[in-house]
């Protein structure tokens, strides 16, 4: 029911908020990026939709705020009489038609620049197109602002408007101000209203609910209404009045008659004559209030007269309604919300009153005799005196019995409950294994390891494997017995002294080929001096005889022949055996007359014998020189060369030299990485 | 928990140990330390690298058939616990481990086995081809056979007397 959802319509945004939220909304949803090279066809495309897009999105945030808005005239009419009252109905239809005009406008405008744009040719126009026309649309809504605005507060307001249902069961308040009508209510319901001394605290209307025999009241609190003629009366005092014109309720019509409300019973009297038009078939009750402060009997005639009067006037409407004329009690009562006496008999007066008025239009209404007419519960006519319970079969009965005693016997423990006995979630950990199924139950907590010796043991696992293993161990064992059959014929295998034989004949091969391999790695930086001049002293005869013998034969005639070839034993014997044999071939030196010489050849063949190293002087053959003389002067030529530049204290020949100051790779040619500004 | 086979190298993977690549169309390949692991991004084929069991099965320097290696098997039908054949299985490991590893022994004898006779041909040949340098063929007359010569003992003392 649209009474209810006024609570429920969507905030209104502001115009400028509107704008944002669309635009920024057409930013985000559509595609954003377009080239002056696409296909024109693709820039029309992809500003037609911006501007649809935009134009759709004003259309269904302005549709949903005239949709949800209430029609005034479609509502119950207290709703819009009290909207009328509230807000204005003309204002209120001229703002939502506002909004339907921007609507509309913003619908033409969309399609008059989607016309535009299919024959935008170029990007520059087509945005331009696009800019023209979200700007005309955000003008639309720019002018419709302050409509915006107002739809905002009146919903607003509205949400906070009472939820009274108009059909149902209502008691109505009202009187002058400041009488009691809100103690009244906060004593019969729970409503909280503010009770203050001073008039027009209830600014509007109030609900409560209150309970009478099994059924809900609405109990309605007005604000206070003042004797004045019609057109004077401000909002809230209207509130009232269209409460009173449309609700269908039983009036509770209040009198203060201790005048403390700052008005006189006249005063009072005289508003309630003003007003009882509007009473017209409603159950009226006129209650007098404060009785603390002055009880009914206490107050003066011309009161008591008016009082009077109101009753009269009260009991045509009970006559109307057909009750019984006698009956004055329902129409006049007192109370006190201050001492609350009085006032839950005032409450049940009006209920009733209520409930019979309401009972008696339902029955006298169309609806309510034909239903009547529908329902009948027929029940058969006895024709005899037999008793005739229901026949239940007795297996059923049975069953039903032993459900019950299971039932009653089968309490299934849960786990849950199993746990929480034993200590709880953390302390007590279920055995997963209770439920397993195996052949032999004491299986159950068994642990079979996973890994042995590097293997994973189910892997292994079969029913058959002792089976396997058996046969396994059958093929083992034809296995060893053939190995054991066939073995090794070491046919030739070499003596023990053979193998010493190959052993040298190994080593001396191994040697042989390391010093070839020194040789070569050395071959560069060693120079080529023939053998006969072997510096290391390794030829000689003793080695020599040693190989010999190693290998097997004689060495002596193979030394002496050589020791009779080699210069120095010969000159040693010469010597000795005082010239027995002046000169030989082999002698290079010529005759040696002088005792010096001879001594220096003693001393030279001993130095021989000695090895020790030659004097400057003596020429070694090959070097070039005729003879030690020729060496002498030429030894003597080579000091005088370098003895001068020495004293001078010069560079020398082992001193550094530069071969090429200026060597052309440094001082020519472009670099690969580098500058050549340092050369 | 269980042991797994390295991809590269075969040996086993315990747990805690090693890496598991496992590539988009789902194939795990599990490595048991980073050499291997770095040899597979290297894309080098087990086959090729020496030191893995691939390369030795396939080069038949391992045993590659063998009925111990069908006990070892992974079944996916889950079995139910009977606590004979758990006692079984675990003895039968044991047994089966020895078996292997005899037979493994034996697979290497078999290789290795075929060389001695013809090493020994290569040193015959050796030493009667190269016999002069450790005998002259002076001594190889006097003596033919295929020993080391009794060395020359010069007489020294003669020498030192003359």
């Amino acid at each position: 029911m649209v009474q209810y959802n006024f609570k429920k319509i969507t905030v209104v945004p502001t115009g400028k908020d509107f704008i944002d939220i669309i635009l920024s909304r057409t930013q985000r949803q559509t595609p954003t990026v377009v080239h002056k090279g696409y296909a024109i066809s693709r820039i029309r495309q992809f500003y037609m939709r911006k501007v649809k897009y935009t134009q759709q999105n004003f259309h269904d945030k302005l549709s949903t705020i005239i949709e949800e808005f209430p029609r005034l005239d479609d509502i119950h009419p207290f709703y819009g009489d009290l909207l009328h009252v509230l807000y204005n109905k003309d204002h209120y239809k001229l703002a939502l038609g506002q909004i339907n005009t921007a609507r509309n406008l913003i619908g033409k405008i969309a399609k008059d620049y989607v016309k535009l744009l299919k024959y935008g040719d170029s990007l520059y126009r087509c945005k331009s197109l696009k800019v023209a026309a979200l700007g005309r649309m955000c003008t639309v809504i720019k002018r419709v602002g302050p409509s915006l605005a107002y739809l905002e507060q009146i919903r607003q307001h509205m949400a906070r408007l009472p939820s009274i249902d108009p059909n149902t069961r209502t008691i109505l308040i009202c009187g002058y101000p400041n009488v009691g009508k809100s103690s009244f209510i906060n004593k019969i319901t729970r409503a909280d209203v503010d009770v203050q001394p001073y008039a027009f605290t209830t600014k509007s209307l109030f609900v409560g609910h209150t309970d009478y025999k099994y059924l809900r009241y609405q109990v309605i609190d007005t604000p206070g209404i003042l004797d004045r003629p019609f057109e004077d009366r401000n909002i809230i005092e209207m509130c009232s009045i269209t409460a009173l014109a449309h609700l269908r309720a039983s009036v509770l019509f209040f009198l203060d008659i201790s005048g403390s409300c700052g008005y006189s019973v006249a005063q009072q009297a005289a508003l309630f004559h003003s007003i009882k038009s509007l009473f017209m078939n409603k159950p009226l009750i006129i209650v007098c209030n404060k009785t603390d402060l002055q009880a009914l009997e206490g107050i003066s005639e011309d009161d008591m007269k008016l009082v009077m009067e109101m009753k009269a006037e009260a009991m045509k409407t009970l006559i109307g309604q057909g009750g019984e004329p006698t009956n004055d009690e329902g129409v006049l009562l007192t109370m006190s919300t201050l001492t609350e006496e009085g006032v839950i008999a005032v409450k049940n007066a009006a209920c009733e009153r209520l409930l019979d008025q309401r009972v008696e239009l339902k029955m006298k209404s169309k609806k309510l005799n034909d239903c009547l007419n529908r329902f009948h519960v027929a029940m058969p006519k006895p024709r005899d005196q037999k008793e005739r319970p229901p026949c239940i079969p007795e297996a059923v009965l049975e069953a039903k019995a032993k459900k019950a005693e299971q039932a009653a016997e089968k309490q299934k423990k849960l786990e849950r409950d199993l746990e929480n006995e034993n200590g709880g979630a953390g302390v007590y950990s279920a055995s997963l294994r209770k439920h397993y199924i195996l052949a032999n139950d004491e299986w159950k907590e068994d642990i079979m390891p996973e890994i042995l010796d590097g293997h994973n043991v189910y892997d292994f696992v079969d029913p058959d494997i002792l089976q396997r293993l058996e046969e396994l161990e059958r093929e083992e064992g034809m296995h060893q017995e053939h190995e054991a059959d066939d073995f090794e014929m070491d046919g030739a295998e070499l003596t023990p002294e053979e193998q010493e034989a190959l052993a040298e004949i190994r080593k001396k091969k191994r040697l042989i080929v390391q010093q070839h391999r020194i040789k070569k790695s050395t071959a560069e930086s060693r120079p080529t001096v023939p053998r006969k001049f072997d510096k290391d002293k390794q030829f000689t005869s003793e080695r020599m005889g040693r190989q010999l013998s190693t290998l097997g034969l004689d060495p002596t005639l193979a030394i002496n022949r050589a020791r009779s070839k080699s210069r120095g034993r010969k000159r040693e014997r010469s010597i000795d055996k005082g010239n027995q044999n002046g000169t030989d071939d082999m002698d290079v030196d010529g005759d040696q007359p002088n005792k010096k010489l001879r001594l220096r050849s003693r001393s030279l063949s001993r130095s021989r014998s000695r090895s020790k190293s030659r004097p400057p002087y003596e020429v070694v053959p090959g070097e070039g020189l005729k003879d030690s003389a020729q060496k002498k002067k030429a030894i003597k030529l080579a000091e005088k060369s370098h003895n001068k530049r020495n004293k001078d204290a010069r560079k020398g020949e082992a001193d550094r030299v530069i071969p090429t100051l200026r060597p052309k790779h440094l001082f020519s040619g472009k670099r690969s990485t580098g500058k050549t500004d340092r050369r | 928990m269980r042991l797994e086979k390295c991809w590269f190298c075969s040996s086993t993977v315990y747990p805690g140990h090693g890496i598991q690549f496992v590539r988009n169309d789902a194939k795990i390949f599990r490595f048991c330390r980073s050499k291997c692991h770095k040899n597979f991004k290297m894309k080098r084929n087990p086959r090729k690298v020496k030191w893995t069991k691939a390369y030795r099965r396939v080069h038949g320097k391992d045993m590659t058939q063998d009925a111990t290696f069908e006990f070892e098997r992974k079944r996916n039908r889950p079995e139910r616990y009977d606590r004979h054949v758990a006692e079984e299985t675990l003895k039968a490991i044991k047994k089966i481990d020895k078996v292997r590893v005899d037979r493994e022994a034996r697979h290497y004898a078999k290789r290795m086995k075929g060389k001695k006779a013809q090493v020994q041909k290569e040193a015959a040949n050796e030493l009667e081809q190269s016999i002069h340098m450790v005998k002259a063929p002076a001594a190889l007359q006097k003596e033919p056979s295929l020993t080391l010569p009794k060395v020359y003992q010069k007489q020294t003392e003669d020498r030192m007397v003359e």
